[in-house]
């Protein structure tokens, strides 16, 4: 059935030449395209809501193309005329995705239906890529459809002639706007989008969305928030594809405690592969993606063409991968989030899930990569790679069916992002503050910011912001007589200009590879460069570790500057990399979905036969807690005192309750030693008996996961917290106080930048309050750190802790006692770790 | 000597013996040669922040007032007779001339009762005025030298490298500023809030020692750790 019939037969809106064109393709236009181009035509915003492969692309552009054909041929003046003059004509519509590649792709799409219909309008991209040349021409004389990214967005308010540029703007366009929205790169957009509306009032917006759980937030984003109140977009919500067929692999294999290899069912994912045309397989995180590539190729006895994507690989490596992939060469990519968004990759018709989920819908997005025809049912398996990550995959697969959303709620505008806009708006033309302040309230991110600090954001572009009023002279902006900041120099500009985005990467080292070396002979060369890692992760390494990248397993020989020199190794036994954990937590949607499960042993009947047992066996052993209750667990082991507890909210969360408890330990003389989390629990080990001290009432559960502790504790670990200064550094690089570049310079960044760490320890002491500082904290309290949840967790609950005092391990605490070892141990202070190192170099000499 | 001071002078393992003196190494970052009541400090680096805030990055102000109030407080602990400041005290040339009106008078205060020396540095190569002391290139009391640049030579207190050493231990990292010494020379660690470091596996401090065989002694929160330079990592 195509309900699109009748509302096509009825719509005049649709132009005749459209619906040749559509008939010609053997298409009929859909509903919501045609609901949408009717809204745009009365100059609504609308948020469109629709499932990928739902021609929503075409749907945004649809209403700029049906514009562009009835204005028929536009007299071309190629003079440049000036910002004072007005024209008639200009560019009308604006494309930003979040990916380069993606405007790319879409600029060759829409160059279909233009040729076809010999439309009048001109489609162009502007990315980083862009010759300077062009980039100059665009200003000069700009197409009537351009397609670029929120940075580029930035750099074109920041220069003098925006207004002519944009006056005549009619149409935004925001593709994959949902996941646009939860990064800073949001909060720079939302404001680029403010000053729009200022610059081209008749501006009307289209987001482009996958499902989201609060679809008015959304629809906030797209339109200028009054002073009071809130306006929103229209919302047009394109009839779902078929459901997806999810279910989980169901193991013949022993199910592993923990670990996150899924080593164990290789030959049953491999086997999927062998009987689909070309299936993608998703894992969480670049090591994983690494280790499953190696393993498949070990069993890949029929050659398959079997390829690996993942974000640090080098660019030309993965466009590669992305070619072969669209041309259907591909039987199977195993890939990250890298491959989440965006660009349609051919015809994928199944996905496969390693590992957890993390949320509903992530998941459902991932799952929407496949099968790009509505009609039919994408199919995705889930293969979880421990005995937790069933409970997460039995739930997931439960809230897909629903087609329940966790997506998170739209940010609250960071600051730092508010800086580099301010000094963006200099750059542009001077400003009046009362006039910006208005400007930055509609934007829905910023709608709650206060004045005041608005003005001390200001005040830190300007001078710093320091209460010692010590850098008047060297102001970047200041305050003319006519009542209008502008900036001090023209120097100014071009830093911002070298400077600009959100983006803020952990230091990448290039890894190239070289031929191998004997001990002592000079490194060779200049070898193929295979991609880039973090540099934390090198710092991790010896010479002469393996570790395994880009589907090799390599040898670390040198360090040359900024370039790690590997050569190809014969070892079979890599130095794999450490887990990260993924950048993602367990959404709190499905943790609570967990926790129910858990409570209701009724519900078991659906898990595998070994998580049953296991679960039956705690509920004998130990306990099974209420979906709202904390289970704590106290038991002996090998000399050393355990508690283990299960929030179930996240690693991130995790580790830092972690931090604090220790601390708390620590003061009670229960002599903590270290402690590991996992996404579901923490496990806490030390000399004192904690059991023992509970029951002589001397130390009180309730207390020591009070809430307070995310007072005191807190401040006094964040002072040293290696997490919550890699956090101020980033806002540090976006809000413009530390630059990675400078115009002229070649020098390498180790060269010219001052180590953040430094500025962020004296900063702390003599400024506390300072706007960096609030905003690094604003950042804690949802990434690193996620202090929001955690708060949230101890709230919960509060008078609802359920202490199980036992004589041995319990089978629940199992996989996280498991990851002793296997994973990095915080708690300790750096000082005790010089200590150990230097007592056991003694104990080493004196035996 | 303080009664502080005396403590940390009886641990031995803040002992460094050079050229036959035997030297204090304080974990913050100072040496204290007691014999002479001589306390030196490398590399201060003052006005850093207003230095990079001249070039158009507004770093705190804050960094001068820390870097001193933590050398008022080794000179409260030690009482010494003379301070000698390792060159690179200040970022730049433009440094005393920025000098803040408190910051210079906790300076004057630091240097009443006792001799101060100003060793000229690549970053403060001219004597300044208006901050008192003495300037000299290089300072001789017994088998020892005090210069900014190292050169190798026996018996030599230098700067200048801003020496940080790297420890794994257990999977984990620590990096600290550290003193690097054989029994002949020494670098001393930067004391400037501002001062980043150089890893003593660079190739310059294999160049200056001859070799690996040497100490690096790593600041750590209250003692100091010594560790063979061939046990710490590379960067």
């Amino acid at each position: 059935m195509e309900p699109a019939r009748d509302l096509f037969d009825t719509s005049p809106a649709l132009p005749d030449v459209f619906a040749r064109w559509f008939t010609s393709r053997g298409w009929q236009p859909r509903a919501h395209q045609l609901e949408l181009l009717a809204k745009a035509k009365a100059g609504r915003s609308v948020l469109l809501i629709a499932p990928t492969g739902g021609g929503k692309t075409l749907a945004g552009f649809l209403p700029t193309l049906v514009e562009l054909s009835e204005r028929g041929l536009r007299p071309r003046n190629l003079k440049s005329t000036g910002r004072a003059l007005a024209r008639s004509q200009g560019l009308h519509t604006l494309y930003i995705s979040p990916l380069k590649a993606l405007a790319v792709d879409i600029a060759r799409n829409l160059e279909i239906p233009v040729q076809e219909m010999g439309l009048p309008v001109r489609v162009e991209t502007r990315t980083g890529d862009t010759p300077a040349s062009k980039r100059q021409r665009q200003r000069r004389d700009p197409p009537d459809i351009l397609l670029t990214t929120p940075e580029q967005l930035a750099l074109l308010l920041a220069s003098a002639d925006a207004p002519y540029l944009f006056g005549t703007l009619r149409r935004v366009v925001l593709d994959e706007l949902h996941s646009l929205v939860t990064s800073k790169r949001g909060d720079l957009l939302s404001l680029g989008l403010a000053r729009l509306f200022v610059l081209a009032p008749q501006l009307a917006t289209i987001g482009l969305s996958a499902t989201v759980a609060e679809p008015d937030e959304l629809c906030r984003f797209l339109v200028p928030q009054p002073l009071s109140g809130e306006a929103r977009a229209d919302l047009v919500v394109a009839q779902a594809g078929a459901q997806p067929i999810v279910t989980m692999l169901d193991t013949e294999e022993h199910l592993p405690w923990a670990g996150h290899s899924a080593r164990h069912a290789l030959g049953e994912i491999y086997a999927h592969i062998k009987t689909h045309k070309t299936t993608l397989v998703f894992v969480n995180t670049r090591s994983q993606a690494e280790f499953l590539f190696q393993e498949l190729w070990r069993a890949n006895d029929d050659n398959l063409a079997i390829a690996l994507h993942h974000g640090s690989l080098d660019v030309a490596q993965r466009r590669r991968v992305e070619d072969a992939m669209a041309a259907g060469k591909l039987r199977a990519v195993v890939c990250t989030s890298s491959l989440d968004l965006g660009v349609d990759w051919g015809d994928v018709d199944l996905v496969i899930n390693v590992g957890a989920p993390k949320g509903s819908s992530r998941l459902l997005q991932r799952i929407g990569r496949s099968n790009h025809r509505l009609d039919e049912p994408s199919e995705a398996v889930l293969v979880p790679a421990n005995r937790f990550e069933v409970l997460e995959c039995r739930v997931a697969i439960d809230a897909v069916a629903e087609n329940a959303q966790d997506t998170p709620p739209l940010r609250t505008g960071a600051l730092d992002v508010l800086a580099q806009h301010i000094l963006g708006r200099a750059c542009g033309e001077p400003f009046l503050a009362d006039q910006l302040y208005a400007e930055i309230r509609a934007a829905a991110p910023y709608a709650e910011l206060a004045r005041s600090d608005f003005d001390a954001t200001v005040d830190f572009v300007a001078t710093g912001g320091y209460a010692l009023k010590a850098y008047e002279r060297f102001a970047k902006i200041r305050l003319g007589k006519d009542g209008r900041w502008r900036i001090t120099h023209p120097r100014v500009a071009q830093r911002y200009r070298m400077n600009v985005g959100t983006i803020v990467e952990a230091d990448m080292i290039k890894v190239r590879l070289v031929r191998s070396r004997r001990s002592g002979a000079v490194v060779p060369r200049g070898g193929r460069l295979l991609g880039e890692v973090e540099e934390y992760f090198i710092e991790t390494l010896r010479l002469g570790d393996t570790f395994v990248f880009a589907g090799e397993i390599l040898k670390y020989e040198a360090l040359v500057e900024d370039e790690a020199y590997v050569s190809r190794s014969d070892a079979t036994d890599p130095k794999v990399p450490a887990y990260e954990g993924g950048k993602f937590p367990l959404s709190t949607y499905l943790a609570a979905r967990v926790r129910a499960l858990l409570a209701k042993p009724d519900a078991w009947r659906a898990l595998p036969d070994q998580v049953r047992e296991w679960l039956e066996i705690q509920q004998w052993r130990s306990v099974l807690p209420k979906a709202r209750d904390l289970l704590v667990e106290t038991f002996p082991r090998a000399a050393k005192y355990y508690l283990v507890c299960y929030p179930f909210e996240g690693r991130l969360a995790h580790q830092t309750l972690g931090m604090l408890l220790t601390r708390r330990l620590e003061r009670a003389r229960l002599r903590p030693l270290g402690f590991v989390a996992n996404e579901y629990a923490l496990a806490v080990w030390g000399l004192g008996d904690v059991a023992l001290r509970i029951a002589r009432g001397e130390v009180s559960l309730a207390q020591l996961f009070d809430e307070d502790m995310l007072g005191d504790d807190l401040e006094a670990w964040l002072a040293e917290s290696a997490l919550m200064k890699r956090t101020f550094r980033s806002c540090a690089i976006i809000a413009g106080l530390i630059e990675k570049r400078f115009p002229g310079e070649e020098k390498s960044r180790r060269q010219l930048t001052i180590s953040t760490d430094l500025v962020y320890d004296v900063l702390r002491k003599h400024q506390p309050d300072h706007i960096l500082l609030r905003a690094a904290r604003a950042d804690a309290a949802s990434g690193l750190l996620d202090i929001k949840r955690l708060g949230e967790m101890l709230s919960r609950i509060r008078g609802r802790i359920v202490h199980k005092a036992l004589d041995h391990v319990s089978p629940l605490s199992v996989p996280v006692l498991l990851e002793i070892g296997r994973e990095t141990v915080y708690g300790e202070a750096s000082d005790t770790l010089l200590a150990e190192a230097a007592d056991e170099l003694i104990k080493e000499a004196m035996s | 000597m303080t009664q502080a001071a005396q403590n940390l002078a009886e641990s031995e393992g803040n002992l460094i013996v050079l050229a036959g003196v035997p030297l204090l190494a304080d974990p913050r970052g100072a040496l204290y040669w007691a014999e002479q009541g001589l306390l030196v400090v490398a590399d201060l680096h003052l006005e850093k922040g207003s230095s990079f805030a001249a070039r158009g990055q507004l770093l705190p102000p804050y960094d001068t007032a820390t870097t001193l109030a933590r050398l008022s407080h080794l000179i409260a602990n030690y009482a010494p007779r003379c301070v000698v400041a390792l060159g690179d005290s200040f970022h730049d040339g433009g440094g005393p001339a920025r000098l803040g009106d408190s910051d210079r008078e906790s300076l004057r205060i630091m240097q009443r009762g006792r001799e101060w020396i100003w060793i000229t540095g690549n970053h403060d190569p001219e004597p300044a005025d208006g901050i008192g002391g003495s300037f000299t290139d290089a300072f001789m009391a017994g088998p020892l030298t005090f210069r900014h640049l190292p050169s190798g030579a026996t018996g030599e207190v230098g700067g200048h490298l801003h020496p940080v050493a790297r420890i794994s231990h257990r999977g984990r990292a620590v990096s600290r500023r550290c003193f690097a010494s054989d029994k002949t020379r020494m670098v001393m660690p930067a004391f400037g809030a501002f001062t980043g470091g150089l890893n003593v596996r660079d190739a310059a401090f294999a160049d200056l020692f001859g070799t690996l065989a040497f100490t690096a002694h790593l600041l750590g929160d209250s003692r100091v750790y010594s560790f063979a330079a061939k046990r710490c990592l590379p960067d």
